[in-house]
């Protein structure tokens, strides 16, 4: 779909930023907002392009870089980190190859940090795009990466 | 031995969240209709009379918060209600489960509260990374308009309500009222100098209620039992119960209703299944990151906004992380600084600059640094300063977990 015909369906009001901005997001295959996208947005919406960066730049769930077709999101909050986090984290970094804010050179996984995502009675936790895994280890993250890759 | 007291959850787990007719069958909107047959301003004083503080964290009366709403700004032609679903304080997790379990348990709760301040349209503002209680919640208010309980003269009265999700897009901050309404407008998530309160000149500039999902999911049992049947739980001044998220170091974490007043020993060992593997209590932090350390000798206090408050403590949003002994107060206090670092919005220079500077000393108490009790006095006045001159709570918080940790853990630090 073009970008134009996701603005359509949205009133040409700027409060309705962030759902524009997350619905063009999640058309793009690369899960990112590009310049034109902006530049189409600020139009739309009537706000300066100024503005609209300054909007896309604020909001974490926002990227303005190319991402992997499937965003991985682990959560780091005080709550993860008690319950070892930080081996899933080496153990993602270990499989995919890549560190934390970067993509695989297949262009399949993001690998972000995220802020607390409301998942602690299960933790550690991660999501990947809208899913959400807890009660994670090593075994359970290569069994999950490879669901993915076999789409 | 305590037990639960599922007031807000009784239909969690029991009903499909899905079906309106399950949230009916079990007396779902039969509080709206009673609501709708008292005139708006019987609903706010019944709210006052049962007492109930906003559950959000900072614990203000939810009736008195109505009562400025609907008297805000006579001459302005709208009202909004917000309903504040941003729940991203690190360790809460009880505003997802009521969203995703019983959703149209504050779906009711929100036109009872629109109806009282005669607010004719709200916006539910959820975090984007809560997907499902944005498609659960969507449901229940797609069911909603078809059964009449939103939408124009809802149950036939004279009453019209209008409600829409607008999901966020990653930011702590939005979950603070008046930068929830930045967002809302369409900006950046920066606060707004108050006052004016919301209650005045909020969203739009029109008077706006910000409230709470567990707030709201507290008002139809209010209204459909009243304020005595209310009261018989929790304390004088803290009535009604309070869902407690519990995580970290014990057998069964996971959000538990209870009435306020119980002590943390009792959440953790009647409720939580006890410390995790039978291990030792070191700590808890109440409240989440914007909250703070309490060590063993809290474990008998009474969990009551009051109480806790006398102790130098937080209630808070009811995040309970518990550590064990083995992990390091240290560990957890630096992640809460470095929360605060990527989350301040770098509109005011004590925030922006104080919550870096924090995160770096911190890493300096580990770098073999012989002044170490002198460089926990310069963080503490720093995260002081920082409180006194911030102008939203994100950078009057850092205070909280830092002064509790050194008040408690400061040998380990």
């Amino acid at each position: 779909m073009s970008n134009q015909a996701i603005l359509n369906q949205f009133a040409p009001e700027q409060h309705n930023i962030l759902e524009v901005l997350h619905a063009i997001q999640d058309n793009h295959p690369q899960n990112y907002l590009t310049k034109d996208a902006l530049e189409e947005t600020a139009r739309y919406l009537g706000m300066t392009k100024s503005t609209v960066y300054g909007v896309a730049g604020y909001y974490t769930m926002f990227s303005l870089k190319p991402r992997g077709k499937h965003v991985i999101r682990v959560c780091v909050s005080p709550v993860c980190e008690i319950m070892k986090v930080n081996d899933v984290l080496l153990h993602l970094e270990k499989e995919l190859g890549v560190g934390q804010g970067e993509t695989t050179p297949c262009g399949l996984f993001t690998l972000e940090v995220s802020e607390c995502l409301g998942q602690c009675q299960e933790a550690p936790s991660m999501m990947i795009n809208e899913q959400v895994y807890n009660k994670l280890n090593a075994e359970k993250i290569s069994e999950i990466l490879n669901t993915y890759r076999a789409e | 031995m305590i037990q639960e007291t599922r007031v807000i959850l009784k239909n969690a787990g029991q009903n499909n969240p899905e079906s309106i007719e399950d949230y009916m069958a079990a007396g779902g909107y039969e509080a709206l209709r009673k609501a709708l047959s008292i005139k708006p301003a019987g609903i706010i004083d019944e709210l006052l009379e049962a007492g109930l503080r906003g559950r959000g964290g900072a614990g203000f009366s939810t009736g008195m918060k109505q009562q400025f709403t609907s008297k805000g700004c006579q001459d302005c032609p709208q009202r909004y209600v917000v309903v504040n679903a941003d729940e991203g304080e690190p360790g809460t997790f009880k505003d997802r489960v009521i969203m995703e379990e019983d959703p149209h348990l504050y779906l009711e709760g929100t036109i009872i509260a629109a109806y009282a301040i005669q607010a004719t349209k709200g916006y539910i503002y959820i975090r984007g990374e809560y997907t499902d209680s944005i498609y659960k919640t969507q449901k229940a208010i797609n069911d909603a308009y078809e059964k009449g309980f939103l939408g124009e003269s809802i149950m036939g009265s004279e009453f019209d309500f209008d409600v829409e999700i607008k999901p966020g897009a990653g930011s702590y901050l939005c979950g603070e009222e008046l930068t929830m309404l930045e967002s809302l407008e369409g900006k950046r998530g920066n606060p707004r100098i108050k006052p004016p309160f919301p209650a005045e000149k909020g969203l739009f500039g029109m008077p706006t209620l910000v409230n709470n999902v567990e707030t709201l999911a507290n008002i139809p049992v209010i209204i459909s039992r009243g304020k005595d049947w209310y009261r018989q739980y929790g304390t004088e001044r803290s009535p009604g119960t309070k869902i407690f998220s519990i995580s970290g170091q014990v057998n069964k974490p996971g959000n538990y209703e209870v009435e306020l007043g119980v002590t943390l020993r009792q959440l953790i060992d009647d409720l939580a299944g006890g410390m995790k593997d039978g291990k030792t209590f070191k700590a808890a932090l109440l409240g989440g990151a914007a909250g703070t350390f309490v060590d063993a000798g809290m474990l008998d206090e009474k969990m009551t906004y009051d109480n806790l408050r006398e102790k130098d403590a937080t209630l808070g949003s009811g995040a309970v992380i518990v550590l064990a002994e083995g992990d390091s107060v240290y560990d957890i206090l630096q992640n809460c600084l470095r929360f605060f670092r990527h989350e301040s919005c770098g509109k005011c220079v004590p925030c922006r600059v104080g919550t870096s500077l924090l995160v770096r000393k911190g890493v300096e108490l580990r770098n073999g640094n012989p002044g170490k009790m002198l460089m926990l006095q310069e963080m503490e006045k720093e995260a002081e300063l920082m409180a006194q001159t911030s102008l939203c709570p994100l950078g009057q918080s850092p205070i909280l977990p830092l002064k509790s940790a050194i008040r408690y853990f400061a040998k380990e630090l």
